[in-house]
């Protein structure tokens, strides 16, 4: 089992005939993902060739979902355009569109975010985030498949490269889906969301969060999990060392005054009985305790 | 990005919202020209990105040329909070007046903009909204549907403002939020939002916080500031660098922001015990990590003049560990004799893990070392940074 992504899932790529976009679209299909279609203004009826399969293209997201039956998309195309994409997915009513472009203004976010809370159809993973993977399933995003395995452990982060390297310790006991949701101040699936699926998942036995500087998403998880969360949650907090008032490389990633700090965070997940990592490793063996005493 | 309160003021300006006529100024002599051509009293304001100048005394009155030019003297150069005012603000001075406060904000949590309005301007705003939260109205402003003149007046009202002026400032605020959607603003805030005995409405004080993602629709170089980052970062900038200086001496590249965090802490934390070094940078170098962006990175590194020592933490996923190590081997050929400074301590995890370290190994460059754990690396760049 698994979150969000299954075997089942059929899925287009809104930029698949950039260079980005097809790049990831042959990493995806070998990871088993079943795309069922590309996505290009203009340039409906062509289609591209990957080992698996050749891939049709449609002019529109609407037009590629009642031909394939699409129903999740994953969005490859430049900043500029993100906004256009995501609104177009919306409007077709797409269940799941997972946003991997880096650098969409906030303005633009919060706008497709409100359009997807007025049509009520569609989850939004992202935007700047890796995407997500259930090991063996499916992969929607540019998170390598070939770093761990399938298995138990649900994990949900604001970190690409910290997932991975999660992932990769943890390879031997594997995930049931690792979904990454971006590091920018505003996104669609929070901490919160994931851990409400996970929780709900009968394939998923124990949960790995990590959470960065910024905000106040990893306290108002800590408080979910609290109230709603009975499996066994270990997190990871990076950026304690990182000054007031820097953006440390992700746009959401900026301690201001007194808030957004790591030891907020740190302490808050501590109070509701989630144990912290102090560094990746050590959350690795935190979970793998957890895992093998049950 | 944020801006400094004379740039703030010329985007609201540029918005139809009334601000006090002034100019920057960079030298005394300036501030006093400025000041005779205003023909009034004029108040000189430190231009720093930080609160609390008023206390520091970096907001003064002048009554003349000359006192504004004293004045400007004394402020340029000074120091607040560890920002220095390399230039003032010179305004014409506002009698008179009622102070409120007017800001909009992208709430991250609840995904919405927010309105804040409050007819106690003029002091800190958490401190009003912690000792007198029913002076301080929060809405949630939907983001399709935006801020205009009934809103406003809703806002105004809701705040309490005195009648006579709540069709003022709803203008004003319609206005303030045209400057947060079309100059893509993280936040905007007015404080004090000035209403004078006349019942004019003006911005006194300005900041904003512009949205660095949205560059590509606005021109951003006319706000570039190179004047408060002592060089490393303008430098990073310029090769696209994702690179914060730090207060410390072990330099750090990494790939993907959340691993090059999270390794800073993992350096802090070997530091404490050796000699309690710190971690000199962040440094992301993307997912791709080539030799190029690679040599770049280390480049700037090995300039900084505090660094004793590098760690080169890379986890191999889509780019795997013996292209990362290659991309090293090339970088190091291309630095030459500055890469051999001083130690890196190389880590790589991943796809290919082996390879890469065996591919590290071969080329035997004198000063580095490969570790296999970020933990394990960690305590050895922090102990060869403390020597």
């Amino acid at each position: 089992m698994a979150i969000f992504l299954t075997k089942d899932s059929k899925v287009l790529i809104q930029g698949m005939t950039g260079a980005e976009g097809t790049r990831h679209t042959a990493r995806m299909l070998a990871a088993g993902t079943d795309i069922v279609a590309g996505v290009t203004p203009g340039k409906g009826g062509q289609a591209v060739d990957f080992a698996e399969r050749r891939v049709p293209v449609f002019g529109s997201v609407a037009e590629a979902m009642a031909e394939t039956g699409a129903d999740v998309s994953v969005v490859f195309v430049p900043p500029r355009f993100a906004r256009g994409a995501v609104e177009e997915a919306v409007d077709a009513e797409i269940p799941l569109c997972v946003v991997i472009t880096e650098g969409v203004p906030v303005h633009d976010t919060l706008r497709f975010w409100a359009r997807a809370q007025a049509t009520g159809r569609t989850r939004i993973i992202g935007p700047n985030c890796p995407g997500l993977i259930s090991p063996g399933q499916a992969s929607a995003g540019i998170i390598p498949a070939d770093i761990t395995s399938a298995g138990r452990i649900g994990l949900v982060s604001k970190s690409g490269t910290l997932t991975y390297q999660l992932m990769y310790e943890l390879r031997d006991i594997g995930f049931s889906t690792a979904v990454g949701i971006g590091g920018d101040p505003v996104i669609g699936t929070t901490h919160i969301d994931a851990l409400q699926a996970f929780q709900d998942d009968p394939g998923t036995d124990a949960i790995v969060m990590i959470g960065e500087i910024g905000g106040d998403a990893e306290e108002r998880a800590a408080a979910y999990i609290e109230q709603h969360v009975t499996k066994p949650v270990v997190a990871y907090v990076a950026g304690f060392t990182a000054p007031e008032g820097k953006t440390m490389g992700h746009a959401g990633a900026i301690v201001s005054g007194s808030a957004g700090t790591a030891q907020a965070k740190k302490e808050a997940l501590e109070k509701v009985g989630v144990r912290v990592g102090k560094t990746p490793s050590e959350t690795a063996r935190l979970m793998r305790d957890t895992v093998q005493t049950r | 990005m944020d801006l400094y309160e004379y740039q703030a003021k010329e985007l609201f300006a540029r918005h139809g919202i009334s601000v006090p006529p002034g100019q920057v100024a960079a030298t005394p002599q300036e501030a006093r020209t400025i000041a005779t051509e205003l023909k009034a009293p004029v108040v000189i304001k430190a231009q720093v990105k930080t609160g609390g100048r008023g206390k520091a005394g970096g907001v003064r009155l002048a009554p003349g040329p000359s006192a504004a030019e004293d004045e400007a003297r004394r402020i340029l150069g000074m120091d607040i909070k560890g920002h220095t005012a390399h230039t003032v603000l010179v305004e014409k001075a506002t009698g008179g007046f009622e102070e409120y406060y007017a800001a909009y904000l992208v709430d991250r949590a609840e995904r919405t903009l927010l309105a804040m309005v409050s007819s106690e301007g003029g002091m800190d705003i958490e401190e009003v909204a912690a000792t007198k939260p029913e002076a301080l109205v929060r809405i949630p402003i939907d983001a399709a549907s935006g801020v205009d003149l009934e809103t406003a007046r809703l806002l105004a009202s809701r705040a309490g403002l005195p009648e006579d002026v709540q069709d003022a400032v709803a203008a004003t605020l319609v206005r303030l939020w045209e400057v947060l959607v079309e100059e893509d603003a993280l936040m905007v805030e007015v404080n004090p939002l000035a209403c004078t005995s006349d019942r004019r409405v003006l911005a006194l004080d300005g900041k904003i916080t512009l949205d660095d993602n949205a560059a590509f629709r606005h021109d951003l170089a006319a706000f570039a500031d190179g004047s408060d980052d002592g060089g490393l970062e303008a430098r990073a900038r310029a090769k696209h660098l994702n690179y914060v200086k730090l207060e410390g001496q072990v330099g750090v590249i990494g790939n993907g922001a959340g691993l090059v965090m999270s390794t800073l802490d993992v350096v802090a934390y070997a530091g404490e015990r050796f000699d309690g070094v710190r971690p000199a940078n962040f440094l992301d170098i993307g997912g791709g990590a080539s030799a190029q962006v690679m040599a770049d990175g280390l480049e700037i590194i090995l300039s900084d003049p505090d660094v004793r020592a590098v760690l080169v933490n890379v986890f191999g996923g889509i780019t795997a560990c013996d292209a990362v190590a290659n991309g090293i081997v090339t970088a190091l050929e291309v630095l030459g004799e500055q890469g051999a400074r001083c130690p890196i301590v190389v880590r790589l995890d991943g796809n290919n893990a082996e390879l890469g370290r065996e591919i590290l190994s071969d080329a035997g460059h004198p000063m580095v070392r490969v570790v296999t754990t970020m933990d394990g690396a960690a305590e050895l760049v922090a102990e060869l940074a403390a020597v």
